[in-house]
């Protein structure tokens, strides 16, 4: 026994309540294992709440082309873009008037109308189908669709009425009309997306 | 633990005697549920409703368990899967009717399970953790139920996904991040259906888990009762079999009844014609509810119509997790030393108001969202939380309550009160 108690570390041997101003080795040892393992587990964590964003082919659908030779002033159409409706609206001038005659600073969420639609194409308004309170599709896009007292869109679920250029005039939605990225590749075709 | 005078378990042939020194599971169940634990004498009727809710848990699990082997949890054919169990499955319609009845019933037993505590004041001193695991159990239902409505991909279950999901974009800066990441994709889809199955499937389990802490905390200090007054002596109590298993039983049974009348007579009574049409992500119904369950927490959410310091939205959505976080304090927030209502005639009154008042939001929520409608929503709201955050602490100080009796026996015996003043802790007897 002896000869073995010399072979061993005294800082090993000693443990316990150990008055040693030094760390004990089996403890330093001890706390490296934790936390490599901790450090593990939580590498781990990543893939497992990664999983649950959206998958490649979910994302592979994010671009929709449109056709926009069929769309009269005044009329509108419901498309779909990432599996959310998408409102397609010719708007006429008067509804452009009308638009450009509200005073920003009485709008909840001031934007222009030009500022939501792209150069030379004002009469275009293209903007996702999605209240921005809860997600409901509003209605005014389709044919005999109540448009609102502001004579965009209105929303059944819970009230709130969007104006011609589809931003947020009353009821409980935060935002405008969300205008989702897209570009004219030609006079009758956008891509969105 | 127990009360000193339970009566032990005594296997008495070979074999339990065998089984009791190797694993005591038949002691356990003995001095949970059997004659080792003694229970006040004076228990009345809502006090069967702990054990209703455990029922109807089991009845959804087994039911539950049956559907799973038929459904598809895949947006192209989630649909089609219900309509083949309703049409072609042997006795599918039966069970799938229990199992939405079963949720409605699990729902309607637990609310009335909380009513109790309320007006017997069950969350109060010693008894903070068992009515906190009762909460934690509420909130594992709701989600349950919620998930468990968006299965048949209908459209009330599509839109309740798009609405509820949608809460979470009403945090700032990272709430669409989160939406997004719940959902799997932009709007529900097959990537939402199949999560939400898998934790349909897995989240009654979770809350069977916590039920049985909930039964834990609940066997330390042993069940309050109608008087509120501790239990002082064995006089006080009588076994929990064969007292209260026959107890239970007469309710079990009439629980029953108004299960089957449901499921053979009215089984689409409480659900919404818009879900037998497919789920339609271009087309919103034109009036989006929620099951009745929801409908008081639905009101508080549309209650918020203008935006102050922060969004309507936002906090539309606070106060509404806010109105069931808020039962999480509740034992802290009535001061009263005395817990049964029966003795507190002024908070009786304020709990009648409150029950009123949630029955009032109940009706709001299903109702369309008129001028007259959104003014009374609002006004049942802010009472709502008065009732919790003012008017409860503030009687709670100023109540003067009625005596108490000296003990359980005493109240049961209909012996006068004199001489009962609160805290009198004279064993009866």
């Amino acid at each position: 026994m002896a000869s073995v108690e010399r072979a061993i570390p005294s800082g090993i041997m000693h443990g316990g309540g150990g008055g040693g101003d030094e760390p004990r080795r089996r403890d330093f040892l001890s706390i490296a294992a934790l936390s490599f393992g901790g450090v593990g587990v939580a590498a781990v964590i990543v893939p497992l709440v990664n999983q649950m964003n959206p998958s490649a082919d979910v994302l592979a659908q994010s671009t929709t082309e449109i056709d926009l030779s069929a769309i009269a002033p005044g009329q509108a159409i419901k498309a779909s873009f990432r599996k959310q409706p998408l409102f397609v609206r010719n708007l006429t001038p008067l509804e452009i008037a009308e638009a450009d005659k509200v005073a920003l600073s009485s709008l909840r969420d001031p934007e222009t109308l030009t500022q939501r639609t792209r150069e030379g194409k004002k009469n275009w308004l293209i903007t996702l189908g999605v209240c921005t309170h809860l997600g409901c599709v509003p209605l005014g896009a389709g044919e005999g669709e109540i448009k609102g007292e502001y004579g965009g869109y209105f929303c059944p679920c819970h009230g709130s009425v969007y104006d011609s250029a589809a931003r947020i005039r009353k009821g409980p939605a935060p935002k405008n009309l969300a205008v989702p990225e897209y570009k004219f590749l030609s006079e009758t075709t956008v891509t969105v997306g | 633990m127990s009360f000193p005078w339970a009566k032990q378990y005594e296997p008495k042939s070979g074999l339990t005697q065998w089984i009791d020194a190797r694993l005591p599971l038949p002691r356990f169940v003995y001095n949970a549920v059997g004659g080792g634990y003694p229970v006040p004498r004076n228990l009345n009727y809502f006090w069967n409703f702990g054990v209703l809710a455990g029922i109807a848990l089991v009845l959804q699990i087994v039911t539950g368990i049956v559907l799973a082997m038929h459904f598809a949890a895949n947006g192209a054919i989630a649909f089609d899967s219900v309509e083949h169990i309703m049409r072609d499955v042997n006795s599918g319609w039966m069970i799938r009717y229990a199992h939405a009845n079963g949720a409605s019933m699990f729902l309607a037993v637990v609310y009335i399970h909380i009513s109790r505590g309320l007006y017997y004041g069950s969350y109060k001193a010693p008894r903070e953790m068992l009515w906190l695991l009762g909460v934690v159990i509420f909130l594992l239902m709701m989600a349950t139920a919620f998930m468990g409505y968006v299965l048949p991909w209908g459209q009330m279950s599509f839109w309740g996904a798009q609405v509820i999901t949608g809460f979470f974009s009403a945090l700032p800066v990272v709430g669409e991040s989160i939406r997004i990441w719940l959902l799997g994709g932009f709007a529900p889809d097959s990537a939402t259906l199949n999560r939400f199955f898998s934790l349909h499937y897995l989240l009654p389990f979770v809350t069977l888990g916590v039920i049985i802490l909930h039964i834990w905390a609940l066997h330390i200090p042993g069940s309050n009762n109608p008087t509120g007054v501790e239990v002082k002596g064995e006089q006080d109590t009588v076994p929990f079999h064969p007292y209260y298993t026959a107890k239970d039983g007469f309710g079990l049974g009439v629980f029953l009844v108004i299960f089957c009348a449901l499921i053979f007579f009215a089984p689409n009574m409480l659900g919404h014609p818009d879900n037998y049409i497919p789920a339609n992500p271009l087309s919103t119904p034109a009036h989006i509810v929620p099951e009745w369950y929801f409908l008081p927490f639905y009101a508080i959410l549309k209650s918020f119509t203008a935006d102050f310091i922060l969004d309507a939205k936002l906090w539309g959505v606070l106060a509404m997790f806010g109105s069931i976080l808020l039962l999480f304090f509740l034992p802290w927030l009535d001061t009263s030393p005395v817990r049964s209502a029966n003795y507190r005639p002024t908070y009786r009154i304020f709990l009648v108001i409150l029950l009123v008042d949630v029955l009032v939001l109940g009706y709001i929520g299903g109702a369309e969202a008129t001028a007259r409608n959104v003014i009374i929503g609002q006004i049942a709201s802010v009472y709502y939380f008065a009732h919790f955050l003012i008017i409860l602490p503030t009687v709670s100080a100023m109540e003067r309550p009625r005596p108490l009796p000296n003990s359980i026996t005493e109240s049961v015996l209909g012996k006068s009160s004199t001489g009962g003043s609160f805290g009198a802790a004279v064993p009866a007897e």
